[in-house]
This record gives structure tokens, C-alpha cells and sequence, in this order.
């Protein structure tokens, strides 16, 4: 469908969950996160300032490089790994479609 | 013992205008947050960014807003609990409330409004086994007193201003080692306290363990050593006698979700007629509550505060009618 995408969230049990992502709503993996209900605190509102939306990205999709911000921020999160990123930074949009992530330990 | 009409639990943007719309009715507010200072999220996460969506602001900052919302009730001479965590809440026999925060500071008033955005701001906890065991037995999340660690082997995680000072610090002829382990090798605190770490490292005067983290705690009745993952020197147990681990800040619900009030996904319950709880005299405004359509809004929660006092008035004072009057024809008259 135009102006969706599909990815895939795998939630602290385990369980996989395909959602669909529209890319002209100005959203981000951890405002997708929370409209459906995955338990993504996302604390500081997509600010980049807390690290409750930390998820690890488990496909090969081409995502845009972490900003300073981001990278200072994962510091503040736990079991950071080489692809822990920050949901509030994943702006949804073509190029995330197919994504896979696998929410991060904790919250 | 602190008496005042309203006992607001959080010093945020809600409990400060809640303040202000009190005092128009001649009700006196009392603040308590376990943050050191007002403000809330707004002065400790974000108080540099600027908000698009307070009326008649095209843009103020965070910080900005706060200090304009201190102005604001300041003529209501609001009272302040700062640095504390509202704990314990009980009935005395005149059916006030008496709430004790963890420092042992008792309040009492007739209302509580509680205003307490995300909950208290507490430490972040690294996922360790037995962590808990060991806190207070080598495992400390803020240094209170550096002398604590003198003489003594101790190991600091983060990599902001905090781990940076207190590694630097300590390391002054203070403690007898220091180690500060950080998950990469950029640090995001202030450039000269970065510079004075790696010149302590070269000298040897501090251990620096970048791209590691600490995995396990290990030791009886004190913490002994940590075991901690390298990704250039592989698994490494090192013995210490302290660890500070320094991660910031999150809001946690804390103990008011042992107050007998209704929680729903770690807010509490209300009634939008007047944004009281399911506690008698109990209300709660703002971020921390929820309703059917509930939005987590600044601009809400004045809204919910506004209606939240009319309430509070009324049942401190069954007897007065209350009549609304506009700040435009009688000014602000404050205490």
C-alpha cells in the first residue's frame, strides 16, 4: 500500500509482531511502538534524551547513521550492542520497510 | 510537621500552575519532588529545548516556561520539599493527610494532588544479577560523601559529567584505585574533564576501561569484585570494594502504586469531572493520570489543575459557594 510500510517488531517475550507503518505521519519506530501497544516507554517524548525506546535492529536494512545524540544517549541505556539504536530516531519511512527489531532488556 | 490547604506531589508545570489557580482561592500549596529543584522534566531532561504548543507562545523553552510558572505563583508564596520522595500517605483522626517523604519530612493537609508527571526521578540500574543484593554493600547509585570512599578500591560505569567529576575526584589522592568503565571510547561530558581522565589514565593514576561494561557482581555479604565484558581484553574480573554505577535519571511510579489508588498502565485513574481519584481528597492532574482521551500535554494538565482546585475548595469548604472571578477585573491579591 501507498505510503505504508511493514516491519517487524520482536517484543521482550519473544513474540514477533508485523506492523504496518505509515511513512506521511511524521512517526518514528517508538511512536509505532506505543500506538500499538508494545511496552516502549519512550519517557522523554522522542527527544532523544532518555534511552527507553532502545531496540537492536536484527535486519540488513540501510538505516541512517546515529547522530551525536543519539550516540551520547545510549550511554545511559544497558546492553548496548553495535546495533542498538534508539526507536525515537528511526523516522519511519520507505527505507525502513522490512525492518526487523528486537526490543532492548529493561525499559 | 508542614500544614497547607493542597499537598502537590511533583513540582513540575502542572504543580506549579496548580499553585497559581489555588491562590485565587485564597488555598495555600505545599511542594513536594524528589528532584532538587522545580520544574520537573521540563528542568531536568529537556530544559534547553524549545515547546510550540503553549497558547500565546510561539516557542519558549523548557527552562524558560519553568521560571515564568515560578513567577507566576510566586505571589501565592508556595512552600518547597525538594530532593525528597513523597513515601508513605496516612489519615490522622481530623481526617487530613498526613504524607512523610523517605528523608522523614511529614506534611499535612486536608487535599493531596498528586502531579507527579512519570513518577520520582530515580538512579538507572544496570541489568546485573543480584544487584539489589549488593546496594548499600559496595553498590552505590550517587556519591554523597566522597570521604566514604577513601582509602578504598572503587569502579565507576558511565561515560556523562558525573562519572567523569567523581573519577577524577576520587582519583586525587582519595581512593586507593580508580577504575571508570565506559561502554565506547567517546565520552559526552564536558571536553577539559575528558582530557583530564586520559591524562590520568596515561599517568596511571586511574584505570580507563572504554568499550566495556560490567556484567556480573560478585561477593558474600560485600561486594568483592565485578566481572566485566571487554571487547579488546575479553571477559575481565576486577576486585573492588565499591562500584557507582552512573546512568542518569529515570522516572519510576515509586511508592504512590502502593497508595490504594486505581492504576492503569502506571498512571492513576481519575474522574475528568474534577480529576479526583478513587481516594476521597485524593486527585491527580497531568502526566500522571489517565481518562478516556487522555493526552500527556502540558497545556492539559493546567487545564486538569484549573478544575482539579474548584474541587479541592469545595470540599475543604462545603459551606461557601464559590463564584468565579476573572484575574482581569480583581488582579492577583496573593498571600
Amino acid at each position: 500500500m501507498d505510503g505504508m510500510i511493514k516491519v517487524t517488531v520482536i517484543d521482550r517475550e519473544g513474540v514477533a509482531h508485523e506492523l504496518d507503518g505509515p511513512t506521511d505521519m511524521g512517526m518514528n519506530m517508538m511512536e509505532l511502538c506505543k500506538s500499538a501497544e508494545l511496552p516502549v516507554e519512550g519517557t522523554c517524548g522522542g527527544m532523544a534524551m532518555c534511552a527507553s525506546c532502545h531496540m537492536y535492529v536484527e535486519s540488513e536494512t540501510d538505516l541512517p547513521e546515529k547522530s551525536g545524540d543519539e550516540e551520547d544517549m545510549l550511554d545511559e541505556a544497558f546492553v548496548v550492542e553495535d546495533n542498538s539504536r534508539l526507536g525515537c530516531q528511526l523516522h519511519l519511512s520507505e527505507a525502513l520497510d522490512g525492518l526487523v527489531v528486537r526490543l532492548a532488556p529493561g525499559g | 510537621m508542614i500544614q497547607t490547604d493542597i499537598l502537590i506531589i511533583g513540582a513540575g508545570p502542572t504543580g506549579l500552575f496548580a499553585v497559581f489557580e489555588a491562590g485565587l482561592l485564597k488555598l495555600r500549596c505545599h511542594l513536594i519532588d524528589a528532584l532538587p529543584q522545580a520544574g520537573g522534566q521540563c528542568a531536568e531532561i529537556y530544559p534547553k529545548k524549545p515547546i510550540y504548543d503553549i497558547p500565546a507562545y510561539p516557542s519558549i523553552l523548557a527552562g524558560e516556561l519553568v521560571d515564568r510558572l515560578m513567577e507566576q505563583a510566586a505571589p501565592f508564596d508556595p512552600g518547597f520539599t525538594l530532593g525528597e520522595r513523597a513515601d508513605a500517605v496516612e489519615k490522622d483522626e481530623e481526617g487530613q493527610f498526613i504524607v512523610t517523604t523517605n528523608k522523614g519530612t511529614k506534611h499535612r493537609a486536608p487535599i493531596i494532588a498528586i502531579a507527579g508527571g512519570l513518577g520520582s526521578f530515580e538512579p538507572r540500574k544496570p541489568p546485573v544479577p543480584n544487584l539489589a543484593h549488593f546496594e548499600d554493600r559496595g553498590v552505590e547509585y550517587i556519591i554523597k560523601d566522597p570521604q566514604f570512599y577513601a582509602g578504598k578500591k572503587v569502579v565507576i560505569s558511565g561515560g556523562g559529567d558525573s562519572a567523569l567529576d567523581w573519577a577524577i575526584f576520587l582519583s586525587d589522592g582519595v581512593a586507593k584505585e580508580v577504575t571508570l568503565i565506559h561502554r565506547r571510547t567517546e565520552f559526552r561530558g564536558h571536553l577539559d574533564s575528558v582530557q583530564k581522565v586520559m591524562d590520568l589514565a596515561a599517568k596511571g593514576k586511574l584505570r580507563l576501561m572504554t568499550n566495556a561494561e560490567v556484567v556480573e557482581a560478585h561477593g558474600e555479604d560485600h561486594l568483592t569484585g565485578l566481572l566485566v565484558k571487554s571487547k579488546d581484553e575479553g571477559m575481565v574480573e576486577l576486585a573492588t570494594d565499591h562500584w557507582v554505577p552512573l546512568f542518569g535519571l529515570s522516572p519510576k511510579l515509586g511508592p504512590i502504586a502502593d497508595w490504594n489508588l486505581n492504576i492503569e498502565k502506571n498512571a492513576i485513574e481519575v474522574d475528568t469531572f474534577d480529576y479526583s481519584t478513587n481516594v476521597p481528597g485524593i486527585y491527580a492532574i497531568g502526566d500522571i493520570n489517565t481518562y478516556p482521551g487522555k493526552l500527556k500535554l502540558i497545556l492539559c494538565g493546567f487545564h486538569e489543575a484549573t478544575l482539579m482546585v474548584q474541587s479541592a475548595f469545595k470540599r475543604i469548604y462545603p459551606e461557601k459557594n464559590l463564584v468565579l472571578k476573572y484575574t482581569t477585573v480583581n488582579g492577583v491579591n496573593g498571600f
